[in-house]
């Protein structure tokens, strides 16, 4: 029957397709991890395949850690070759790699990107921000009369004279992002050593300070604090619906949509690509992608493509990526260096 | 009801003619639930013209493109020199703005405007744009005399410059872009008088394949629009043969017991099955068992195939069940086989029946993102797969994911792109639904 003939035919097709897959080796880079640098990646994906004769390496995103875990599965073609990273690898996460066989992991650190505050452009006069007045808006729970209270600020104003009378609300990036633990560490855990409170919480609990720092960075859950899951766009958009509301961005979103957001300054500093690379805007963090040793000889173009990402051209001064926002890392000649001779991170 | 059998209670003044109070709010419920029905329908009616209205006036505007008319003389010194560059792409546009110069000249507009500044509203891949073309025209050894070559191009211009000829930027929003400058708008106005800038159709879109944040301009659907369509091919292939064996089996051979029982339970609970489900089942088997590549249609297509074979089966039992024993019954009687029967008369009448649910769930499979997350193929891929059967492994996107894409990309112009991807994703759904509504109408038989 030719119903029969057909379902034949395709398992057949099919089981031929299956061996010839095994055969086949993979032809360009595979990349995944961290939504801030997809942009970067992407960017230079797009020059490498228009500069060279390889093919276009793939670039998925899904947040660093989401990448760095494909990563580390393990070695092989159904394995990625590149993960970015918007923070440095953790060791757990090295850990897993050399479990799953993953050994040499060249490590690349590509530039600086710089997280800024922001609000729309026509609302409340967020112009000037203190990392002690964020650590005051957003702690869960504050030092007050030798106690820890629930944070009793509801209102700008509650923090400091000098900021605009509306409420707190303030869209924050999600724990699945390497951007949350910058901002945690650089402005949230500053603002607590900054305004004192760090002191009075280490006399409250008797002088442990990793149990200070954790109660430091512990924000509130009361819906002043909104955690943003997605990226930046999703900011964008709940800032538009709520007009009184301060968002966390990177610099190089920002800098896209000038229009309809305007930028606060933070500790008296103004975001941009000259005081994050002199290191005088205090929430910068440097970004990384991470490169399987063993894949470069392998897969066509991967030493290629990481050479390409940090040559003068692409990732210095006046290149495609800092003309898209990344800060030019000031050492790029040592990480250039690097690739070339394949240093793979020290096993410690 | 029992007001037939009662006898009717209002006595004599009762009429058939007039109503009584009974009656009067019996109708009164009717009419309410009528409005009730108007009101439900109006409201779905009110909401798919809010998104198509949305929708369309924010994604028409990718289907047009403003293009920078120019005309490129190349010699082959140039050329060599610039391919032993590492940017070359960048060696390439210091070309063009060599080139510029003349061509404001030409079109009487040299005095007024800067080469540097006109420059500035030129897009990204006008670099790689005439690269692709130089390769082509390179000659080894360089020709003495070296006279060069020359072609006009259509370069895109950039994505705000384009933008404010559509609407999306204004002289205000330029103001506080740090971006774009009025200054530059006022520029692409003399240019567009002068005739060097021009608003035309975009095949590109559908054409070209993605493009990074850079360069809005020259993203397009074309790689999204391969790779849907290898997919649709592979659920084509597989999940209608073997959809519609499982269907005549069990519905025409299998034995009634416990064992079919706890299979059709299972079918129509894998079709709500969540379709990210199918998504980590793909990666462990296909991917990491079977070893086949990331981000390749082969595997979008073998999952999409399990998500649909679900609907491909239910919908083909239910069109199995459809046609009359009297049709097996006679063909039986005048001495066909079981197998005859089903294969000469009961599927031919159920065709049209299995052709809309597979066509449905074809449809379904299109418009599916959640699942091809998991396996890679949510990523920025600008090479074209090959040709079938090869091309089935290569990296690909597909348009619902594109989409997907293009709305977390900080430019606004992609916003833009994003909502012209969703119109041919609806274009295509339209298409096939309205395949599917025909093929009922024209084959359909009713007993």
């Amino acid at each position: 029957m030719s119903v029969h003939k057909t379902t034949a035919a395709t398992l057949a097709a099919l089981a031929a397709t299956t061996t010839f897959a095994s055969a086949q080796s993979r032809e360009q880079v595979q990349v995944a991890g961290s939504s801030t640098v997809l942009p970067y990646a992407s960017i230079v994906a797009e020059a490498f395949t228009e500069n060279t004769d390889f093919a276009a390496p793939v670039v998925q995103s899904g947040g660093s850690s989401a990448g760095l875990r494909q990563f580390c599965e393990g070695v092989g073609e159904g394995t990625i070759d590149i993960a970015n990273a918007s923070r440095p690898i953790s060791e757990s996460e090295l850990e897993t790699c050399r479990a799953n066989g993953v050994d040499g992991i060249i490590e690349v650190r590509i530039g600086y990107d710089g997280i800024v505050f922001a609000s729309q452009i026509d609302g409340p006069e967020f112009t000037a921000f203190e990392p002690e007045q964020w650590y005051n808006a957003l702690a869960a729970e504050i030092p007050q009369d030798g106690e820890m209270v629930q944070n009793p600020n509801a209102n700008w104003t509650e923090v400091d004279e000098s900021l605009p009378d509306v409420e707190i609300l303030t869209f924050i990036p999600g724990t699945n992002h390497g951007t949350r633990e910058v901002f945690d560490e650089n402005v949230i855990l500053a603002g607590c050593e900054a305004s004192g409170a760090m002191e009075q919480i280490l006399e409250i609990n008797g002088g442990d300070e990793e149990a200070a720092e954790a109660a430091c960075m512990e924000i509130r859950n009361d819906g002043s604090a909104v955690e943003i899951q997605g990226d930046y766009t999703e900011t964008l958009n709940r800032l538009n619906q709520n007009p009184d509301g301060v968002g966390v961005f990177g610099l190089a979103f920002y800098e896209n949509n000038t229009s309809t957001l305007k930028v606060a300054t933070m500790g008296g500093v103004e975001p941009n690509t000259d005081t994050i690379a002199a290191g005088d805007y205090p929430v910068s963090r440097p970004l990384f992608f991470y490169v399987k040793k063993p894949h470069i000889g392998v897969i066509p173009g991967l030493k290629e493509y990481a050479s390409f990402f940090v040559a003068d051209e692409v990732a210095g001064p006046g290149g495609p990526l800092a003309n898209y926002g990344l800060v030019p890392d000031p050492e790029l000649a040592q990480t250039q260096e690097k690739i070339q001779s394949e240093t793979v991170m020290s096993a410690e | 009801m029992s007001d037939a059998s009662a006898p009717r209670s209002t006595g004599a003044s009762g009429s058939l003619m007039v109503l009584d109070a009974r009656t009067k709010k019996r109708h009164a419920a009717e009419r309410r639930f009528r409005y009730y029905g108007m009101g439900a329908v109006g409201l779905g009616v009110l909401l798919l013209v809010m998104l198509l209205v949305s929708i369309l006036s924010n994604g028409l505007g990718a289907f047009r493109q403003t293009v920078f008319e120019l005309e490129i003389t190349l010699t082959q010194a140039q050329i060599t020199e610039a391919e032993e560059a590492l940017l070359k792409t960048s060696v390439y546009r210091g070309i063009i703005e060599e080139n510029m110069r003349e061509a404001l000249d030409a079109a009487g507009v040299g005095d007024e405007v800067e080469t540097a500044r006109a420059m500035e509203l030129l897009g990204g891949d006008a670099g790689s744009t005439l690269r692709q073309w130089a390769v082509s025209q390179r000659v080894t050894p360089v020709p003495q005399p070296d006279e060069g070559v020359t072609r006009t191009f259509d370069f895109l211009a950039d994505g705000r410059i384009d933008g404010y000829f559509k609407g999306r930027v204004t002289m205000e929003t330029a103001e506080l872009d740090s971006r774009v400058s009025p200054e530059e708008l006022q520029l692409a106005d003399t240019l567009r008088e002068a005739g060097v800038l021009r608003i035309e159709l975009n095949p590109g879109f559908l054409t070209m394949p993605d493009a990074s944040e850079n360069q809005p301009e020259a993203a397009g659907l074309g790689v999204a629009i391969v790779g849907s369509l290898y997919m649709m091919l592979i659920v084509l292939c597989l999940a209608l043969p073997i959809g519609v064996c499982a269907s005549i089996y069990l519905e025409e051979f299998a034995p009634k017991n416990w064992f079919t029982d706890l299979i059709e339970v299972n079918i129509s609970n894998l079709a709500a099955v969540p379709s990210i489900v199918y998504g980590i089942l793909g990666l462990a088997i296909f991917i990491n068992f079977m070893g086949l590549p990331l981000s390749a249609p082969i595997v979008g297509g073998l999952v999409l195939t399990l998500m649909t074979l679900p609907t491909i089966i239910i919908s083909t039992r239910a069109a199995l069940k459809s046609v009359p024993p009297s049709i097996r019954s006679a063909a039986l009687g005048v001495g066909a086989s079981n197998m005859q029967t089903v294969f000469h008369h009961v599927l031919p009448l159920a065709a049209p029946g299995i052709l809309t649910g597979t066509i449905i769930g074809l449809a379904q499979a299109l418009g599916e993102t959640a699942p091809l997350l998991l396996i890679g193929m949510v990523a920025f891929v600008q090479d074209y797969p090959d040709a079938p059967p090869e091309g089935l492994f290569d990296p690909a996107s597909a348009l619902p994911v594109q989409v997907y894409n293009w709305t977390q990309r900080a430019d606004p112009a992609f916003f833009e792109r994003a909502s012209g991807a969703i119109i041919v994703l609806l274009v295509f759904l339209a298409i096939m639904n309205v395949t599917a509504v025909l093929l009922r109408r024209r084959f359909e038989r009713r007993w």
